[in-house]
């Protein structure tokens, strides 16, 4: 949590910094939830989550060098810069990523579930999204197919009590979201999501009925983002006491506060841990932008898996006036190509390249 | 062996050699198919392999990239070219974007087969021609097989491939008949045309039922007119043997593009950009496009039949690359 946290105050400087581009979405606040329900997790759950992931992902065990290295839009980012703060993607870790459509990832996550099912591995899915997805169609059709199949999947629905600016009695006719399954036969549980020891042990019986009982569940998780949904959001739609009443709740300060009540962890350990977590994402600052920006010539890769029927790449762009080069370029070397580098966007042609193909 | 029975036999075979290989979609097993394509295959292979879904197409196709993203091929049933719009997300955001957006750390071996074109008055929300909507999606491929074989060839060739295929069929051509190799490993590469009649007077590029009222046209032109028309059918759009129709071009100097979608960014108007970019000298006459009308498609027999190109427009269109010789 301590991570996540410190990891995310410092892409929000970052950013500040235009280190960062695009959105960014910080769920500072919502990190007993993240951790609470991952921790649940066995190596070969399948995590999926939304654009707000970053936490997520590191829960998982991604390095931090290599989140903040994707959010510097660099290389040694977790996909080589090509995702950015809303794509995160770590397949070791069996994070299966964060998506920028709202409700996208739904479908998907009942996707693996099926696979899991099929193969007859004992994986579970934890698909979670917010309150606002559950307004999206996916939603029920996910639900309904989940539920009809007996996949093992657990929905999470952290509900943060927005979805942008939207506060959830203004978006859901049906507020308590553990409810919104049950139509389409998938029941619900409800944790508090600022409390990280609750989250875990609800999501850990969610995760044992969807493994055993082949019932999928819907989990709602109540929690509260303490900043902006965005770094640009002016915050118009709340009062500053609503967020300093959740803020009283801050996860950290409270299960701090409980280990060393609880005297698992002295002052002074909490704070050399506060210490070292911080040198941590200096760390990961300093990798990320140490690490190289994609070459141009980077471009077209992993558009397709190429094989003996796509054997090259060849786009076509019409701002170049130099032949096709036809498709079978893979004895071609890139520098040869009439758009290398210094044209990359006006590119026709890329030569299929031996090492790209597919590991598995 | 009819289209339809072809494409079944391509999904059998390729059920029977991999086991990771399913079917998804609406009324695919018990009902056996919109069309019948999947005729059997429920008896066959059992309810874990084929599946009947409920209408939520959107959720078929991402649960289909999901799983492929995890181990299977599945292969998902759209009843019509026209509900895949439900599913542009899926299709688009997920499917196509995916392995990119995630430096390549996964593959989506994904096919989604469906059913486009006009003439059994459907009206306008079932019977639209959309190619050139999914050729316009880099990270996708793209198939419009339009023989018994090339069905049959191009669909074991999509299950295999490890990219996500957007596999248009065609309503009218389901009941057609061809010869299909009974080879069980008859496939057809994707990227590569078929000239299905050689000539040298002009070269007609027809996509999906296209080629056939190409074909039907040519015969028409070298009976009546003298005229050697060169037919290919490209068979896969994404990716495109562009090669071979240029080579063609610049043997016959005049080049027709027929298709059944509409005019306005389609399969033609690219075609012809990337015709007259690289054989621009080798053309004796501006190219020439047939294209299905700028409408939505109407229900009414008669207006529906103007709606979509006949073998007339093609011929009006080829003599007119001749100038005064119409
Ligand atoms: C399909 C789609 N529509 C709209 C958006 C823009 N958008 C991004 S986040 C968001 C709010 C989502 O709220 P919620 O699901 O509650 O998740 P939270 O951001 O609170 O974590 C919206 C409308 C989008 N990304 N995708």
């Amino acid at each position: 949590m301590l991570l996540i946290r410190r990891f995310e105050e410092r892409a929000g400087e970052m950013y500040a910094k235009a280190k960062i581009g695009g959105f960014l979405h910080l769920a500072i606040g919502e990190e007993a939830t993240i951790v609470g329900s991952t921790r649940a997790l066995r190596d070969q759950d399948y995590l999926i989550s939304t654009y707000r992931s970053h936490g997520h992902t590191l829960a998982r065990g991604s390095e931090p060098e290599r989140v903040m290295a994707e959010l510097f839009g660099r290389v040694d980012g977790l996909c080589n810069g090509r995702g950015g703060s809303m794509h995160m993607f770590d397949l070791q870790n069996r994070f299966m990523g964060g998506y920028g459509i709202v409700g996208g990832n739904l479908p998907l996550a009942a996707g693996f579930a099926l696979a899991s099912d099929y193969l007859e591995r004992d994986e579970v899915t934890l698909c979670q999204f917010g309150d606002g997805a559950s307004n999206q169609g996916t939603f029920g059709e996910t639900m309904n197919l989940a539920a009809l199949w007996r996949l093992p999947v657990v929905f999470m629905v952290t509900n943060n009590q927005f979805g942008m600016g939207t506060a959830l009695e203004r978006h859901s006719a049906v507020t308590d979201l553990m409810r919104k399954g049950e139509g389409f036969g998938v029941p619900g549980m409800r944790c508090d999501g600022m409390d990280v020891a609750d989250t875990y042990n609800v999501t850990c019986d969610a995760l044992r009925i969807a493994r055993e009982e082949r019932q999928p569940v819907l989990v709602e998780a109540v929690t509260y983002r303490f900043r902006g949904h965005s770094m640009a959001d002016p915050e118009e739609y709340r009062t500053k006491e609503q967020v300093d009443e959740w803020r009283k709740r801050d996860p950290l300060t409270v299960f701090g506060d409980q280990l060393v009540a609880a005297g698992v962890l002295g002052e002074d350990e909490r704070e050399a841990i506060d210490r070292e977590t911080i040198e941590r994402v200096d760390r990961a600052v300093a990798f990320a932008d140490a690490s190289p920006h994609p070459s141009p010539n980077d471009l077209y890769d992993d558009i397709y898996v190429l094989g003996e029927q796509v054997r090259g790449w060849y786009s076509v762009d019409e701002r170049t006036p130099t032949p096709h080069r036809g498709e079978d370029e893979s004895a071609m070397d890139r520098a040869e190509l009439p758009h290398a580098a210094e044209h990359a966007g006006a590119t026709t042609a890329k030569p299929a390249d031996a090492a790209q193909a597919d590991e598995d | 062996m009819r289209y339809r029975e072809a494409l079944n036999a391509a999904l059998r075979e390729e059920m029977q050699r991999d086991p990771n290989v399913m079917l998804m979609g609406e009324d695919i097993g018990v009902f056996n198919g919109a069309f019948k394509v999947t005729a059997g295959l429920l008896e066959a292979f059992g309810e874990k392999r084929v599946r009947d879904t409920p209408i939520s197409e959107n959720t078929i196709v991402g649960m289909g990239v999901g799983a492929a993203m995890t181990g299977l091929r599945p292969v998902v049933e759209l009843m019509t070219i026209n509900f895949s719009l439900l599913a542009m997300d899926q299709i688009v955001n997920h499917a196509a974007s995916i392995r990119y957006m995630f430096g390549g750390q996964v593959k989506v071996p994904l096919v989604v087969r469906m059913p486009q074109g006009a003439g059994h008055q459907l009206g306008p929300t079932h019977s639209h021609s959309w190619e050139a909507l999914y050729l316009h999606v880099p990270g996708l491929l793209v198939a419009t097989p339009t023989t018994a074989a090339d069905a049959k060839g191009l669909l074991k060739s999509a299950i295999r491939d490890d990219n996500p295929v957007i596999f248009i069929e065609h309503e009218y051509l389901y009941g057609q008949r061809g010869e299909v190799p009974d080879d069980e490993d008859h496939t057809v590469r994707f990227g590569v045309a078929a000239i299905r009649r050689e000539g040298s007077d002009v070269t007609i590029v027809g996509i999906s039922r296209m080629a056939l009222t190409a074909a039907r046209a040519a015969k028409t032109l070298s009976e009546e007119h003298d005229i050697e028309a060169e037919v290919i059918d490209p068979r896969t759009l994404r990716p495109l043997d562009l090669d071979t129709i240029l080579a063609s071009v610049r043997k016959t100097n005049r080049c027709v593009i027929v298709e059944e979608g509409w005019p306005h960014g389609g399969v033609g108007a690219n075609l012809a950009a990337l015709v007259q970019e690289q054989a621009f000298d080798d053309l004796d006459a501006p190219i020439q496009r047939v294209t299905g009308a700028d409408v939505p498609m109407p229900y009414s027999k008669p207006l529906e039949q103007i709606a979509f190109p006949h073998e007339p427009q093609v011929i009006d269109a080829v003599l007119a690359t001749f100038g005064d010789r119409r």
